[in-house]
């Protein structure tokens, strides 16, 4: 009795939690899909899961007219720049906010965790004149500069940090090392799977970004994949296949990643949904 | 403690502390600042005008929608995406199938502009697989991004969907991380599957439970990309524009170039977001 009624349970469960991936698969298959159809099939609706006559048209039209290879550089170049820049300030930070005691610590670190609160979207116009007064308009400088740090990095790091022993830290004080070399032959070495972490953390925020490299650029050289294919779509508004195909190029270079680095990534991510 | 002896000082730290001061501080400063100003982008004239842009704010239709529609969609994820998730989560007790997570993450993990895409293609109201299923379904085809709050109600669907991957693998975590000693204890002492959920799931599970309120409730107040994409004229949308506060500011701030009045908006968002952050923690810390 209580047996089948397990039984029956875990059906009941199974069956929703298929239905749930079924419906976070959906859109996917459907921007595969439509990419694959011939205009005049999409614009001739049925409710035909594979089209009848599969083309790469609008893949050869897409490749045409944008240059995603491009994008696809600037973007690794920005997230690049954002990941080493916030490994080493959240790092080097994180590492005085947990060794160190001066005046002042408790209230600067307290800045810091609130302002990991405050999205960057709430700051972002003054934001702009600055990097405007610098002359950065248009640069990598510009699109990467609100991701050179991270807030919720540098606490993250402190926790880790605080986790080492101060035992160890003396120990190569003792034998002569300096402060810096501490920080590169102690601290860093035995921070590596929270720098790890953080990394991907750093990479995803940047990869996705969206409204900043909107308002800081309109050279079409320097966008990055979200970017360029924001412009695509208003350029082509209701051209689905060839909008589709554009998704397609965007998105595949974000699932293999992912598929590769699924554990790593997962737990980057669920890290924190924070971002600033 | 041999610490205590040197005094190292923090400016070994001061070229991170001077790029966090101009990164992070001084915009926000300049931010709450310029909320006071009469300040266009173009000419270089700034007059002070006190709490002006805010007076004119809460009288602007365009901010009211706009609160009004960014309160929505918040609070519609949070009690979709959390709430709701977590009561089926919480029952169902599922470890393992790892492939489930594999697919519940696909959305987390793919920025939002290829997702706006292809949910815009789904909601077209003519050609759209949606209304094509609706169809089929023998259910009348609707007008999801044209009608003003089927629009909302849109936008909203593509929201959870993008972030219930995130929130059910943050409850799974903390799922797991309550010791199963506990369960059979109160097995033991005979209670039953509610009072399970009450005494021991629920309180052992609300640290994680606020994070992801606060984590669903800050990301939903900043929401821009996918109103922007899918319903903004700019984007070439027929659709009726789905105003949020981010999209209000940035139209405010980088199309008519109005400074201090974005900045007004901007810290009215700020202000949100942290009372909304601090009335979680308190609402989640006494009720015991």
């Amino acid at each position: 009795m209580a047996t089948a009624r397990e039984l029956l349970r875990s059906l009941a469960l199974h069956g929703i939690l298929l239905a749930a991936a079924g419906l976070m698969l959906l859109p996917f298959v459907w921007m595969l899909t439509t990419s694959l159809t011939p205009s005049a099939e999409i614009l001739n609706p049925s409710l035909r899961v594979w089209p009848a006559n599969p083309t790469l048209a609008h893949y050869a039209d897409v490749v045409q007219a944008a240059p995603w290879l491009r994008y696809l550089w600037n973007t690794v170049v920005v997230s690049t720049a954002s990941a080493l820049s916030i490994l080493f300030t959240s790092s080097l930070a994180g590492f005085i906010f947990a060794k160190y005691r001066f005046p002042g610590r408790d209230l600067l670190f307290i800045i810091v965790l609130v302002t990991a609160m405050i999205p960057f979207e709430s700051y972002m116009v003054p934001f702009y004149l600055q990097i405007k007064a610098l002359g950065w308009i248009n640069t990598y400088q510009g699109i990467a500069a609100p991701l050179l740090i991270m807030s919720f990095g540098i606490f993250f790091m402190r926790q880790s940090i605080m986790t080492i022993p101060d035992e160890l830290l003396d120990a190569a004080r003792i034998d002569g090392a300096t402060e810096f070399f501490i920080y590169r032959r102690v601290v860093l070495p035995l921070s590596k799977p929270a720098l790890g972490a953080l990394a991907i953390l750093s990479v995803t925020n940047s990869w996705a970004f969206f409204i900043w490299p909107m308002i800081v650029t309109s050279d079409r050289r320097l966008f990055t994949m979200e970017l360029g294919l924001a412009m695509f779509q208003r350029a082509f508004t209701v051209d689905y296949g060839r909008i589709t195909a554009g998704s397609v190029l965007t998105v595949v270079p974000v699932l293999i990643a992912f598929l590769i680095l699924r554990r790593s990534i997962i737990r980057g991510v669920t890290l924190s949904g924070m971002k600033g | 403690m041999a610490l205590s002896g040197r005094q190292p000082s923090a400016a070994r730290d001061l070229p991170v502390l001077l790029l966090f001061a101009y990164l992070r501080i001084v915009p926000i400063v300049t931010t709450l600042a310029a909320s006071l100003y009469n300040w266009d982008m173009i000419r270089p004239i700034r007059v002070f005008v006190g709490w002006g842009n805010y007076l004119e704010l809460i009288q602007d239709a365009n901010f009211q929608t706009a609160l009004v529609n960014t309160s929505i969609l918040a609070a519609g994820s949070v009690i979709l995406g959390t709430v709701l998730l977590l009561a089926v989560t919480v029952n169902a007790r599922v470890r393992g199938a790892p492939i489930y997570q594999l697919v519940y993450f696909l959305p987390v993990v793919t920025p939002w502009v290829p997702v706006t895409v292809v949910w815009k293609w789904i909601y077209d109201t003519r050609y759209g697989p949606l209304n094509q299923a609706m169809v089929a379904l023998g259910l009348a085809p609707q007008s999801w991004l044209v009608d003003d709050r089927l629009a909302l109600i849109s936008i909203l669907i593509v929201m959870v969907w993008k972030t219930l991957g995130y929130n059910l693998i943050m409850f799974l975590v903390g799922l797991s991380n309550i010791p199963q000693e506990y369960y059979e204890a109160a097995v033991v002492d005979g209670a039953s599957g509610s009072r399970i959920f009450r005494h021991v799931t629920l309180p052992l599970l609300r640290p994680m439970i606020l994070f992801v309120v606060v984590i669903s409730t800050i990301n939903s107040f900043n929401v821009f990309t996918p109103v922007f994409m899918m319903t903004s004229d700019i984007q070439g949308a027929a659709a009726k524009l789905v105003r949020t506060l981010v999209y209000d500011m940035w139209e405010n701030g980088f199309r008519y170039f109005r400074v201090g009045y974005a900045s007004a908006e901007a810290a009215i968002l700020l202000g949100l977001v942290l009372v909304l952050t601090l009335m979680h923690m308190r609402l989640f810390r006494e009720d015991r």
